[in-house]
C-alpha cells in the first residue's frame, strides 16, 4: 500500500507540474516543447505506462487507470490551452486588420437613363397597363400629316398655336408635336380599335429660354373605338395623373381649343409643392397644366380612315420634360439637352 | 386681353368673390391668367387659388376731391398750390402737374376740378421710378411748402404708366367719396383661345359668364338719335369682292368736336391696355372692345375732296400691281395682289381689316365723320397681317373670324358713343351692303349622341335648355334639337363639324366638372406590343448595366458643327428655311458628332466619361421629299480606366480593347451572335486602331480611337477618345425574340494552357478561328491571358498564350480525347498560320 501511494503522489505531481508549466505558455513553440516534455515517449506520465510491468500484478489496473487519467486530463488541458492561444493569436491579428470604416469605398460605375428616358418609361407603363402600346413616327413630316390632316388648313388661325420650323424642301417640317402619328397610326390599324401612345421628338420655332426649348419630347395618346365618350377620357387621364403624381392629387379638366380635338381641354392637377394654396411653381393659381386633351375630331378620324358616325375617341398629348421640371423642380429646361454630367447624374 | 371688372359689370350683375369669378371664367374657356387689382381690396382666399397683383386704394386714404383754385408756388415755376376740399376740410395741396398751370392765377374756379386725392399715409406707386413702386406718403416739404397729401396721377394709382399729369375726373364725381367706391377695379386677364375671337370683347366675356351662371346679359348701349338729315346721297359703296367683303356698313356724323373723352371713358380704355386719343377715335376703340367688331372713321371732307367736291364712292377691291398705301403708322407699304383694300374714287384709303390710311383718318380738325364697320374673309386679313408684318387690335380679331352682323351693330354703337362724346348729328339711316351673309346652317343633334360623345343622358330638351343660355335658336323634335347659331359666332360649322363644335358647346355648359369619369369600356385591341422600342430599352439597359451614362442631344445642329468630325462636301442636309440660330440650321447627319460634344461639354469635369445615345439621323433622298430617319447609337469613352482614389495610383486611360469589351459585352448580352471585327482604315479614326463591326453578313458600324487630327479639332484632354457608331436597325434586327439556355454540365471539364507563336500580322480573331476549329465540339472557352513579344521567341513573332476548356455533356473526359483535340489544334496553327507551339 505504500507502494500504491507512492505512485498516486508520483502521478499528482506530474499533473500538477504538468499544468502549472502549461498554463505559463503562451506561445505555439513552446506549446510544441510542452506536449514533448510533458506527454512525449520519455515523459513522466508515459514512462509510468512503461514501468507498469514492474509493478505488481493486483495494482496494475488502478495504476493503469490513474496514469491514464493523467494523460487524458493533460491531453484536454494542451487542447484548451491550445485553443485559447488560437483565439488570442486570431484576436491579435484581426485587430491588426482593423479598417477605417469611414475611408470612401470603391464605387463601380453607375451608369444611367437619361431623365427625360426615365419619365419617358413611367408613361409607357401607366398607359401599357391600360392596354396603350407604344407607336413611333416621322419627325421631319410634311405639311399634311403635321397639319392638314388634323383640320388645321394653311392660313387658319389655329396655325397661329404652332411656331413651325419650315425645311427648304416646299411642304416639309419639323413636326411641331406628335399628333401627326395619330394619322399614321389610325391609318395602319383602321377599322381595328385602337389605343397608342405616341412618344418622340418635336420642334418648335421659339428662342431657346429658362421655360421653352426648341426641341421636346412628346407622348400623345390616342384611343378609337366604337364606344368612347367624354367621360371615358376624363376617367383614363385622371388614373394617369394619379399614378405619376399620387393617388391622392386632385385634377380638373379645363375648355381649351385644339383644332384636332372637339370638345378640347387642358387638364391642370393640383399643385404639389404648394397643395393647391398657390405659390411660385403654379404661378399662384393652385393648379399645374399637365396636358391638353379631348375628343378627336370627326374630320381627323374620317382622315385616319374611321367614319366618325360609328367610332369615336379620345387624344391627349403631354409633355414629358414639363412634367420631370415640375416633379424635380428642375430651374431650367435647357439642362435636358445640355447633357452636363453633373445634371444627369443626380437621376 | 385685358376686362375690366367695371365694364363687364355694365352687361352682367355679377358680385361673386374675385377668385370665384377668375374660376367661373376659366371654366368657361376664358382662361385666367392674372387679376390685377385698380383700387379694390385684396380678395379672401376661398380656395379658388389665382395670384393678384396690383394695388388697393385704402377707403380712407383716397378720396375724390374738387381742386377750388390754382395757385402760384412762391419759390418755383414748375409747381402749383392747390386750395382743395375732401369733402370734410380745405387744404392747401402741392403738385407740379403741368395739366393744372392752365388753371393758375384765374382765382376761384368757377367750376372746381375733381381730382384723385390721396391723403398722408396712403400707399400708392411711385411716380417717379420706373415700373411699379410702392410708396407711402410722407409729410415733407418742398422748396419751403409744407406737403403731405398729393393730387395723383395715373401711374401713381396703377391705372396705367401715364405720370404727365393728374387725373381730371368728371365733373359729376362726387366729392368726398372714398376713390375705391367711384372708380375702384379689377382687371381680368385672360387668354382668347382661337375659336373664341367672338369673346375677345367684353360682351363676349359677360355673355360666357351669363350662360356659365345661368344669369341674364344686360343691353348697355347708348341711345341713338337719328336726328340728322339722311344718309342717303352721300356716299356709294362698291363692294368688287364678296368672298373678301361679305359685308359693308357705313355711318354719318355730322359736327363733331374732337377732344378729350370722359375720363371714364379714358380710364377703362387704359385698364384694357389701349391709350386714348381723342373722343371720335377713343369711341370706334371703345366700340370695338365691348363688342369685338372693329371700327374705323375716316374724315368725310377729306374723302369728298378726294372726290373732287362730290358724294365718294367707297369701293373695296383688290391692290393692283405696284399699289402702294402709306399707313397710320406712316409707312409705305407695298401690296400684294390679293391684299384687299378700302379705297375711293382716288385710290387706296386703307389696308382692310389691318390698318387705316394717314390721308383720310381723323384728326382734331376734323368735323364730318364717315364711320366704316365692316367683315373680311379672316384668311385673306391673316396672310396680309402676316406678310405685312402688321398686328393690329383690327387685324388680331379679323384674321380670326368676325361675324358679319356685328358690322352694323357695331357702327350704330360707336356712332352712339361718338355723338355723345364728341357731339353732332348722326345722319338717318346706314349705307350697307351685305352681298354674302354666312351660311345659317341648321345643326341636329340626338340626344343618343350627346350620350356617345360625351357620356351624359341629356334630354332633347335639356340640351336645348343649356344651349339657348348662349342665344342658340332651338327646336326640339322628338329626341333631337335642331339648333341655329346665334348672328354672333363663326366658329359653329355644320354637319360632323358642327355636331362636334355643339358637343363642346354643351360639354362647357354643362361643366367639365360634372361630366362623370368613366374607365375605358370598349373593346381592347390586339395586344401587338412594340417589339422593336421593347428590343431598344433591352439595349438601353444593357448599356446601363455596364456602366454607361445616357444622353439626348439636340438634333438640330450646323454642318460646320459636323465638319469638325468629318468634313464631307457638298453632304445633303435637311435644312432649315427659318433657322432661329446660326448654330442650329440643319438636321444632323452624325450623330457621333453630337455625342462628342458631350465628351468635349464635360472632360474637364471627370477623370473617366462613359456615355452613348440612341437617336436619329436625317439622310436626305435624292428621289422622295422626307429624308430616311435612321436611328443608330454611339457610345464615347475617355479618361481613366480606373479614377485615382485614396489607395489607387491612377491607371492606363481607357483604349480600344475597353470600347470592343464594351460591344462585346452589350452583344453577349442581347444573345446577338456571329458579330466580327475587321480592321478599317476611316478618317475618323486612328489608322491602326479602328475596326468594322459586322453583324452576321451585315456591316453594323464602326469603333475605334480618334485619329489625332480629328481629336485636335475639339477641346479634348489628353487621353484618347474611344468611340463607336453603330445601325441600331442591324444590332436590334440580330437581337433574337427567344434562345436556348444551355444545360449545366454535370461532367468536369478538362482545362488546359496553350501558348502559340505565330508572325506579328496574324490577328488574334484568326488564330482563335484555328483553334476553334481543331478544337471542334470539345472546346467549350477559350481565353487568350497573355501576349508576349521578345528576344525568346525572335523579332517578328508574337507569342499568345489561351486558356482552353474542354467539356462533354454526357462524360467525363478521357486523358486520350483532350490530347487527340489538342494535337488537331497544333497541327491546324502549324498548317493554317505556320505557327509553332511555345516551349
Amino acid at each position: 500500500m505504500v507502494q500504491d501511494e507512492q505512485w498516486a503522489t508520483d502521478l499528482a505531481a506530474i499533473e500538477e507540474q504538468a499544468l502549472q508549466a502549461l498554463a505559463k505558455i503562451s506561445d505555439e513553440s513552446d506549446l510544441q516543447a510542452w506536449r514533448t516534455l510533458h506527454l512525449g515517449r520519455s515523459s513522466a506520465v508515459m514512462q509510468t505506462f512503461t514501468r507498469l510491468g514492474q509493478a505488481p500484478k493486483e495494482q496494475r489496473p488502478a495504476l493503469g487507470q490513474a496514469a491514464n487519467r493523467v494523460k487524458q486530463a493533460l491531453e484536454s488541458a494542451l487542447a484548451l490551452r491550445e485553443q485559447a492561444l488560437g483565439q488570442a493569436e486570431l484576436e491579435r491579428s484581426l485587430s491588426s486588420e482593423r479598417l477605417d470604416v469611414t475611408l470612401p469605398g470603391r464605387q463601380p460605375h453607375l451608369g444611367r437613363l437619361h431623365i427625360a428616358t426615365q419619365t419617358l418609361r413611367e408613361i409607357y407603363r401607366v398607359f401599357a397597363e391600360m392596354g396603350f402600346q407604344v407607336y413611333r413616327s416621322r419627325e421631319v413630316e410634311t405639311d399634311a400629316f403635321n397639319f392638314e390632316l388634323l383640320n388645321i388648313p394653311a392660313y387658319h388661325p389655329a396655325r397661329d398655336m404652332w411656331d413651325t420650323f419650315h425645311t427648304t424642301t416646299p411642304g416639309v417640317v419639323l413636326r411641331t408635336h406628335t399628333s401627326p402619328g395619330q394619322i399614321h397610326a389610325m391609318r395602319e390599324f383602321a377599322p381595328e380599335p385602337v389605343r397608342v401612345i405616341l412618344p418622340g421628338m418635336c420642334y418648335r420655332y421659339e428662342q431657346s429660354s429658362v421655360r421653352h426649348e426648341i426641341q421636346f419630347n412628346q407622348v400623345e395618346v390616342l384611343a378609337v373605338g366604337r364606344g368612347i365618350t367624354f367621360g371615358d377620357l376624363k376617367g383614363t387621364l385622371q388614373e394617369f395623373a394619379r399614378r405619376l403624381f399620387g393617388q391622392n392629387v386632385r385634377t380638373r379638366l379645363r375648355p381649351s381649343y385644339f383644332p384636332f380635338t372637339e370638345p378640347s381641354a387642358e387638364m391642370d392637377v393640383e399643385c404639389f409643392v404648394c397643395g393647391g394654396a398657390g405659390c411660385q411653381i403654379c404661378k399662384g393659381s393652385g393648379w399645374l397644366e399637365i396636358l391638353g386633351c379631348g375628343m378627336v375630331h370627326p374630320l381627323v378620324l374620317q382622315n385616319g380612315g374611321y367614319d366618325p358616325a360609328v367610332y369615336s375617341g379620345f387624344a391627349a398629348g403631354m409633355g414629358p420634360e414639363r412634367m420631370t421640371i415640375l416633379r424635380y423642380r428642375i430651374e431650367d429646361i435647357r439642362n435636358f439637352w445640355g447633357n452636363d454630367v453633373r445634371f444627369l447624374e443626380q437621376f | 386681353m385685358k376686362i375690366p371688372l367695371s365694364w363687364l359689370k355694365d352687361y352682367i350683375d355679377v358680385n361673386l368673390p374675385l377668385p370665384h369669378l377668375a374660376h367661373e371664367l376659366t371654366m368657361c374657356g376664358l382662361e385666367v391668367d392674372e387679376v390685377e387689382l385698380v383700387g379694390l381690396p385684396a380678395p379672401q382666399d376661398d380656395g379658388h387659388g389665382f395670384k393678384f397683383t396690383g394695388i388697393t386704394w385704402q377707403r380712407d386714404k383716397f378720396v375724390v376731391a374738387e381742386v377750388r383754385e390754382v395757385m402760384p408756388h412762391p419759390n418755383a415755376d414748375r409747381l402749383v398750390l392747390c386750395r382743395l376740399f375732401d369733402g370734410t376740410e380745405e387744404l392747401v395741396v402741392l403738385t407740379g402737374a403741368p395739366n393744372l398751370y392752365p388753371y393758375k392765377d384765374r382765382g376761384a374756379l368757377a367750376q372746381p376740378l375733381k381730382v384723385a386725392y390721396a391723403r398722408e399715409g396712403a400707399q400708392l406707386y411711385d411716380g417717379h421710378q420706373p415700373g411699379q413702386v410702392l410708396t407711402t406718403l410722407k409729410r415733407t416739404k418742398i422748396r419751403g411748402v409744407e406737403s403731405f397729401s398729393m393730387v395723383c396721377s395715373e401711374k401713381e394709382l396703377g391705372i396705367s404708366e401715364e405720370h404727365e399729369g393728374v387725373i381730371i375726373l368728371d365733373p359729376d364725381a362726387p366729392t368726398g367719396m372714398p376713390l375705391v367706391d367711384y372708380m375702384g377695379d379689377a382687371v381680368f386677364e385672360i387668354s382668347i383661345l382661337p375659336n373664341m375671337i367672338r369673346n375677345a370683347c367684353v360682351v363676349g366675356v359677360a355673355r360666357e359668364l351669363a350662360a356659365q351662371l345661368d344669369m341674364p346679359l344686360k343691353k348697355s348701349a347708348p341711345k341713338l338719335a337719328w336726328d340728322g338729315p339722311s344718309i342717303e346721297g352721300q356716299v356709294y359703296l362698291q363692294i368688287s369682292d364678296p368672298e373678301l367683303n361679305p359685308r359693308f356698313v357705313l355711318g354719318l356724323l355730322r359736327g363733331v368736336t374732337p377732344g378729350a373723352s370722359p375720363y371714364w371713358v379714358q380710364r377703362r380704355l387704359r385698364l384694357a391696355g389701349m391709350r386714348p386719343i381723342s373722343n371720335v377715335v377713343d369711341a370706334t376703340n371703345y366700340a370695338m372692345l365691348a363688342l369685338g367688331e372693329p371700327l374705323h372713321a375716316f374724315d368725310y371732307d377729306v374723302l369728298v375732296k378726294r372726290a373732287g367736291g362730290k358724294p365718294p364712292t367707297i369701293i373695296t377691291r383688290t391692290a393692283k400691281p405696284g399699289e402702294k398705301l402709306t399707313t397710320l403708322d406712316d409707312v409705305e407699304r407695298d401690296l400684294n395682289d390679293h391684299t384687299i383694300l378700302v379705297c375711293d374714287g382716288a385710290g387706296a384709303l386703307s389696308l382692310a381689316g389691318v390698318m387705316g390710311g394717314l390721308e383720310s383718318e381723323v384728326t382734331p380738325e376734323t368735323r364730318n365723320v364717315l364711320l366704316e364697320g365692316a367683315s373680311w374673309n379672316f384668311i385673306n386679313i391673316r396672310r396680309t397681317s402676316g406678310e405685312q408684318r402688321l398686328l393690329s387690335e383690327a387685324s388680331y380679331r379679323f384674321s380670326r373670324g368676325i361675324h358679319p352682323a356685328l358690322a352694323q351693330e357695331g357702327v350704330e354703337l360707336c356712332l352712339g358713343y361718338m355723338a355723345a362724346w364728341s357731339g353732332g348729328e348722326i345722319a338717318a339711316g346706314l349705307v350697307d351692303a351685305y352681298p354674302n351673309p354666312p351660311p345659317d346652317a341648321e345643326v341636329e343633334l340626338s340626344a343618343a349622341e350627346v350620350r356617345r360623345g360625351l357620356g351624359i343622358q341629356l334630354t332633347a330638351d335639356e340640351m336645348a335648355t343649356l344651349l339657348r343660355r348662349l342665344e342658340f335658336t332651338c327646336t326640339v323634335q322628338g329626341e333631337s334639337v335642331f339648333v341655329k347659331t346665334p348672328p354672333h359666332r363663326l366658329d359653329i360649322g355644320s354637319g360632323l363639324t358642327g355636331k362636334a363644335d355643339l358637343l363642346e358647346e354643351l360639354a362647357r355648359l354643362y361643366g367639365y366638372d360634372n361630366i362623370p369619369a368613366t374607365r375605358l369600356g370598349d373593346e381592347l385591341p390586339p395586344q401587338r406590343g412594340n417589339p422593336l422600342q421593347e428590343k431598344e430599352e433591352l439595349l438601353r439597359d444593357m448599356l446601363v448595366r455596364l456602366g454607361l451614362q445616357e444622353t439626348v442631344t439636340y438634333r438640330l445642329t450646323s454642318p460646320e458643327r459636323e465638319a469638325r468630325l468629318l468634313a464631307v462636301a457638298d453632304a445633303p442636309y435637311v435644312r432649315l428655311a427659318n433657322p432661329i440660330a446660326a448654330e442650329r440650321t440643319v438636321m444632323r447627319r452624325s450623330l457621333l458628332a453630337s455625342t462628342l460634344e458631350v465628351i468635349e461639354k464635360n472632360n474637364r469635369l471627370r477623370e473617366r466619361l462613359a456615355i452613348f445615345e440612341i437617336g436619329p439621323v436625317f439622310l436626305p433622298q435624292p428621289d422622295t421629299e422626307l429624308p430616311v430617319e435612321q436611328q443608330r447609337l454611339t457610345i464615347a469613352l475617355t479618361g481613366l480606366r480606373l479614377p485615382q482614389a485614396w489607395d489607387q495610383r491612377p491607371q492606363g486611360a481607357l483604349d480600344f480593347y475597353d470600347m470592343k469589351g464594351i460591344l462585346e459585352a452589350l452583344f453577349t448580352g442581347l444573345h446577338v451572335e456571329r458579330v466580327g471585327y475587321q480592321p478599317l482604315e476611316h478618317p475618323v479614326f486612328h489608322p491602326g486602331k479602328c475596326a468594322a463591326v459586322q453583324v452576321g453578313e451585315q456591316p453594323a458600324g464602326v469603333l475605334g480611337e480618334l485619329h489625332p487630327q480629328v481629336k485636335a479639332r475639339y477641346d479634348f484632354g489628353n487621353h484618347p477618345v474611344l468611340a463607336a457608331e453603330l445601325d441600331l436597325g442591324v444590332i436590334l434586327g440580330a437581337v433574337p425574340f427567344r434562345y436556348d439556355a444551355v444545360a449545366v454540365p454535370a461532367y468536369p471539364p478538362a482545362l488546359e494552357d496553350l501558348a502559340v507563336i505565330v508572325p506579328e500580322e496574324t490577328t488574334a480573331q484568326q488564330v482563335a478561328e484555328v483553334i476553334r476549329q481543331g478544337g471542334g465540339k470539345l472546346l467549350v472557352d477559350l481565353q487568350l491571358f497573355d501576349i508576349y513579344r521578345g528576344a525568346q521567341i525572335g523579332a517578328g513573332k508574337k507569342s499568345l498564350a489561351y486558356k482552353l476548356t474542354y467539356q462533354a455533356q454526357d462524360h467525363t473526359l478521357k486523358e486520350d480525347e483532350v490530347r487527340q483535340a489538342r494535337n488537331r489544334i497544333i497541327r491546324r496553327l502549324e498548317q493554317a498560320l505556320g505557327a509553332s507551339l511555345r516551349a
